[in-house]
């Protein structure tokens, strides 16, 4: 049926070429990374990071699990955080969604609008800050890793608008049967907004998992500190990867030589974004779809 | 029903209300008290008395701001960067976005798009230690490359000349795949009755895009473009803060707004000055939502924000 003209087979070269070399960047740094980690350090130290491994050990992972407390505890903290935060900030998203989804109630909204309010006008980093740490007391306390992400006005309006699509008479039956609005909102409402629920549950898991900034600011004792700290750590603190290596004990005297810096810091990156790395041919498609169900509503 | 007065009715809803209350306190905690505590711009802060307890310090901690020239800098690097992004990001996202939905492979189609959208999936931090094994002077890919072709090594990290495009080129990396999305489905949500029909006429692909794909983006790009200069002088922390880190010989290219008052907040101590320089830009990005949102409204009202 389709003819192959001239014109289609041009379009065609120049827009396989263009999109297989920009697909092509987006996945050679974490090439870069994976090959890194299973070179031996003499050859890094040598030609330097490489994108396809001149020696194969797996000497940097054997490193980074000599002493596994470091990594496995920050992996805890992160998952922690990451499933209570996920779920509460999902269920109280949608419970607020539902109470401004409700036309005849009639501070509705009013209420959106001191929720949007807060998009538009934001004071900014330093009273937040001195808040967080002066008056809430929150340093070093795993809730602070949780509590100032929990509600994101975006997505209070992407539920919102999801609820005002369903059909009315639904909850209107229930109410007849003496149901309450709680009750309601939990045995109807969440239930048939499952689909828009998994969207922003995957948005809102991937940012507490991601998440480096809180723990950045707030967290300095060891015990309590996210993956993404951990790295971050890593990166600017040469003494982080010595621990990690459990090398550690030995004070100055260390020998620095001895450690395989370079490969250790790419297979603790590797280590920390693997989950993702393997989830991510599994999950991709909700967020394109969740995407997408945002953009017909703005 | 309507003459009730809004106390009955809210005694009436009271489980309405209570539904409320978690996201009413959080938005008052972490939004509606810290612009109380914007007033501390015009204090000489000190930890022991706090926000409302340390002197009044009047309009010095924004005198300071302004007369150092960091304000301008800051402001034009926050400007430009978005300006940059804006335009780059969206240029791509658009032609990325027809090119796959026109080619004729399905595979291919599914597996780039799979691949543009990962790096949108990893954080900042992961994104600057993906930079260095690409930048760093001693052992970075590039400099293997240089050297093992016989050129001088570049010390990337300490040459601000090469920031900017190096910026715009990450920003571009980790967004593209992810705003690429919003033109999928706009372009995804024509009717193919039409492309068929221009096809029967005889018009080429080149000509199809030209005359029928573009003129049905533009109002997505109109939005999204405005929406993103609504947010124009606000920066994107984790990008610099990460890439740059506390690597000071870089800052006079690389410096937006909110490093800058990160810094001054965490690292010089200034708080004054930082809540003062974080309260203009609060104002500043205020008024530009506004502006945006206007023109949105005048667009096309059902996209406008408020």
């Amino acid at each position: 049926m389709k003819k192959t003209t001239p014109d289609i087979v041009i379009f065609n070269i120049v827009s396989y070429l263009l999109l297989g070399v920009f697909a092509i960047l987006c996945v050679v740094p974490f090439l870069m990374v994976l090959s890194s980690s299973l070179t031996s350090e003499q050859d890094i130290v040598q030609n330097g990071y490489t994108l396809i491994p001149s020696s194969f050990t797996f000497e940097a992972y054997k490193v980074a699990f000599k002493n596994p407390e470091i990594i496995l505890r920050a992996y805890g903290v992160t998952m922690l955080v990451t499933v209570i935060g996920t779920i509460a900030s999902v269920y109280l998203m949608a419970m607020t969604a539902y109470v401004i989804h409700k036309r005849t109630f009639r501070i509705a909204n009013g209420l959106a609008f001191y929720f949007f309010f807060t998009t538009l006008f934001n004071a900014g980093l330093v009273p937040w800050y001195i808040l967080i740490i002066k008056y809430l007391n929150l340093k070093d306390n795993l809730l602070v890793l949780i509590l100032p992400a929990l509600f994101n006005v975006f997505y209070i309006i992407v539920l919102k608008a999801f609820m005002r699509g369903v059909p009315e008479a639904l909850s209107e039956s229930a109410f007849m049967d003496g149901a309450s609005e709680f009750r309601i909102f939990n045995s109807i409402i969440l239930p048939v907004s499952k689909p828009v629920l998994a969207t922003v549950t995957l948005f809102i898991a991937l940012q507490y998992w991601n998440d480096w900034y809180l723990s950045m600011l707030f967290i300095s004792d060891e015990n309590l500190r996210p993956l993404q700290l951990l790295l971050y750590n890593m990166v600017t603190n040469s003494d982080e990867l010595r621990r990690i290596s459990a090398l550690s004990g030995g004070g100055a005297s260390i020998d620095l030589s001895s450690m395989p810096q370079n490969s250790l810091k790419m297979a603790v990156t590797m280590i920390a974004i693997g989950p993702i790395l393997f989830l991510y041919p599994f999950i991709q498609r909700f967020f394109v779809k969740g995407l997408t169900l945002g953009a017909v509503k703005g | 029903m309507k003459s009730e007065s809004l106390f009955r009715h809210l005694i009436k809803n009271r489980l309405l209300v209570m539904m409320s209350l978690p996201a009413v306190i959080f938005f008052f905690i972490f939004s509606y008290l810290p612009i109380a505590g914007l007033v501390i711009a015009f204090k000489q802060y000190n930890y022991q008395d706090g926000i409302f307890g340390s002197p009044w310090a009047g309009f010095d901690n924004f005198r300071f701001f302004f007369i150092s020239g960091k304000a301008l800098l800051v402001t034009t690097n926050t400007f430009l960067y978005n300006f940059a992004f804006i335009i780059v990001n969206n240029i791509l996202e658009i032609v990325l976005a027809i090119a796959l939905v026109e080619i004729t492979g399905k595979w291919f189609r599914k597996i780039t798009q799979s691949m543009l959208f990962l790096p949108y999936f990893v954080s900042w931090v992961t994104v600057g230690l993906l930079l260095y094994g690409f930048a760093d002077f001693d052992s970075g890919i590039i400099n293997g490359f240089m050297r093992s072709s016989g050129s001088e090594p570049i010390d990337i990290y300490n040459s601000p000349g090469y920031w900017p495009f190096l910026i715009i080129l990450i920003s571009a990396w980790k967004s593209v795949g992810y705003g690429m999305i919003y033109y999928l489905a706009a372009i995804m949500s024509v009717d193919p009755e039409i492309y068929e029909a221009a096809q029967i006429d005889g018009a080429n692909i080149f000509r199809r895009i030209w005359h029928l794909t573009l003129p049905f983006l533009i109002p997505t790009i109109v939005i999204l473009v405005l929406l993103a200069i609504g947010n124009i002088f606000r920066g994107d922390f984790g990008l610099f803060y990460q890439l740059v880190q506390n690597n000071g010989v870089l800052y006079d290219k690389t410096d937006v707004i909110d490093t800058f008052v990160f810094r001054s907040l965490l690292t010089t101590r200034e708080e004054g000055m930082a809540a003062a320089a974080g309260f203009y830009q609060s104002v500043l990005c205020f008024v530009t939502i506004l502006i945006a949102n206007y023109m949105v409204k005048k667009y096309n009202k059902d996209y406008s924000l408020f």
